[in-house]
């Protein structure tokens, strides 16, 4: 479902005398329908840049990211657009939404993308967020005020609300009680289970262990540092 | 699927100077493009050349009317032209004094664009702009104020309501949000998303705003000195541009 073939990554920083860093290099993981891997490696190893690399907003140089089919590293705007739609999702760290827009729509926006009719996805946002335990006052109120752990819990319910085939998390249980974390372990392997394909960052070590079928370590891709 | 707009081969010089130059795209139905650069870099050009307001020197503007499909609507007629500006495109000025006749009620011009199209009926017609005012949050019992005794941001939403009352296809907005306040352009954005989603329009939205960008455009341009010198999607380009200038723009951003 995700697939990488020795890709490789580096910036160019034309305002800096055009310094050219390589961050990655010969980068190759699969991730089967039902399977979740970990990237580890320590921080600055480039975990999240593979992760953008994936998503396609980071620009690979070279070799092949395949996502349900479909190169991100040469695909067109539309093709990328249409896979984040219907096929890959993304739980970033940070929730980044327009203001003033309840957390209700917020959750359910994904599914009115894909077509889902209002009411069945308001059903399903509604779900997700009393699993995650924002209580229902705040559901008319915009994500925008409220606290750290409880964006990141919109921000999941967010990720969840539609089944994607194939999903990345970075760091979906970092700043969440046990009982919440609880909730996003069971999703994800409800995920799993779906035969979702998923790509994470857990520095948890006990999720890391729970959830995740195989560790892929970052180091090795990265320029100069790999063993 | 056939692109709702070509835009190939597009320059516009003023005199020996470059407006625009060697402007190629392709935007789908139900896409949002962004064009940002400083200013003087011709994206208000570019995009007053794609909707008929200048003429282009070089180059096609091929759009998929409902009738005969892909036309070039810089060789069609000037009538022809002007029955598309009043149908299938819409035109958001920056300032809403330039898209809204000041004379008049708010409901005769949200009106005009139906009469324009061969609506008569006045009590529908009402009907109709009242409904639209509402879309827009204006409050219903303004319908006869002329928007002269409107706040800038409600004659901006005045505007974009007289634009999207006759279910256009394709918008064309030109700082949609410059000069308003903070909490007024939330609320404008938040309309536009809704709008968008809602009747599946397409927009190009010139800007030189990289947060509004980031929350509306599914793509994005990058221009500078008449010439596009980055392409692709939004948050690619933002979050790993590859052109200088690009990386320039991005870097010089405020952090809120």
């Amino acid at each position: 479902m995700i697939e990488l073939i020795d890709v490789s990554k580096s910036f160019t920083l034309h305002n800096q005398g055009g310094v050219v860093i390589p961050v990655m290099e010969g980068a190759s993981l699969k991730a089967e329908p039902g399977e979740c891997i970990a990237l580890t490696g320590s921080s600055g190893a480039g975990k999240s840049t593979l992760m953008r690399v994936i998503y396609g907003n980071y620009l690979a140089a070279s070799g092949q990211v395949l996502v349900g089919g479909v190169d991100v590293a040469k695909a067109e705007p539309r093709q990328i657009l249409s896979l984040r739609r219907d096929t890959l999702g993304y739980v970033s760290q940070f929730l980044r939404v327009v203001p003033r827009v309840p957390t209700l729509d917020v959750v359910a926006e994904p599914l009115l993308a894909v077509g889902c009719d209002n009411e069945a996805a308001r059903g399903k946002a509604a779900g997700l967020l009393e699993r995650l335990n924002i209580r229902e006052r705040l559901w008319t109120l915009s994500p925008t005020t409220f606290s750290g752990g409880e964006q990141q819990r919109v921000n999941i319910a967010r990720g969840f609300a539609h089944d994607y085939p194939a999903m990345l998390l970075d760091e979906p249980t970092a700043s969440l009680d046990a009982q919440n974390r609880e909730t996003v372990l069971s999703l994800i392997e409800e995920a799993k289970h779906r035969g979702a394909a998923i790509v994470g960052i857990f520095h948890d070590l006990e999720a890391r262990e729970r959830v995740c079928d195989r560790e892929v370590n970052v180091s090795d891709f990265t320029p100069g540092l790999a063993a | 699927m056939t692109p709702l707009l070509q835009v190939k081969g597009i320059e516009k010089r003023y005199g020996a100077r470059i407006g625009c130059t060697d402007v190629n795209f392709d935007l789908y139905p139900g896409e949002v493009m962004g064009i940002v650069g400083e200013s003087g870099s011709g994206k208000s050009t570019l995009l007053n050349c794609m909707a008929g307001h200048l003429e282009p020197d070089a180059g096609q503007v091929i759009f998929d009317t409902r009738v005969d499909g892909p036309v070039d609507t810089v060789t069609m007629s000037e009538p022809e032209r002007r029955m598309l500006g009043r149908t299938d495109w819409a035109f958001v000025h920056q300032h809403a004094r330039d898209g809204l006749r000041m004379s008049v009620s708010a409901g005769g011009n949200i009106g005009e664009r139906l009469m324009a199209v061969g609506d008569r009926h006045y009590g529908d017609i009402r009907d109709k702009a009242i409904d639209w005012l509402g879309r827009v949050e204006i409050d219903e019992a303004r319908v006869d104020d002329r928007p002269s005794a409107f706040s800038g941001g409600m004659q901006q939403r005045l505007q974009i309501a007289r634009n999207l009352v006759t279910g256009p296809r394709l918008v064309f907005m030109d700082e949609p949000t410059g000069g308003l306040d903070v909490s007024v352009q939330a609320r404008l954005l938040d309309l536009l998303r809704g709008l968008v989603r809602e009747m599946g329009l397409s927009a190009i939205i010139v800007t030189h705003d990289l947060a509004v960008v980031r929350l509306l455009a599914d793509r994005l341009m990058v221009m500078k000195n008449g010439h596009v010198v980055e392409a692709g999607l939004t948050d690619q380009v933002l979050d790993d541009p590859q052109h200088a200038y690009t990386q320039l723009l991005v870097s010089s951003v405020l952090q809120v």
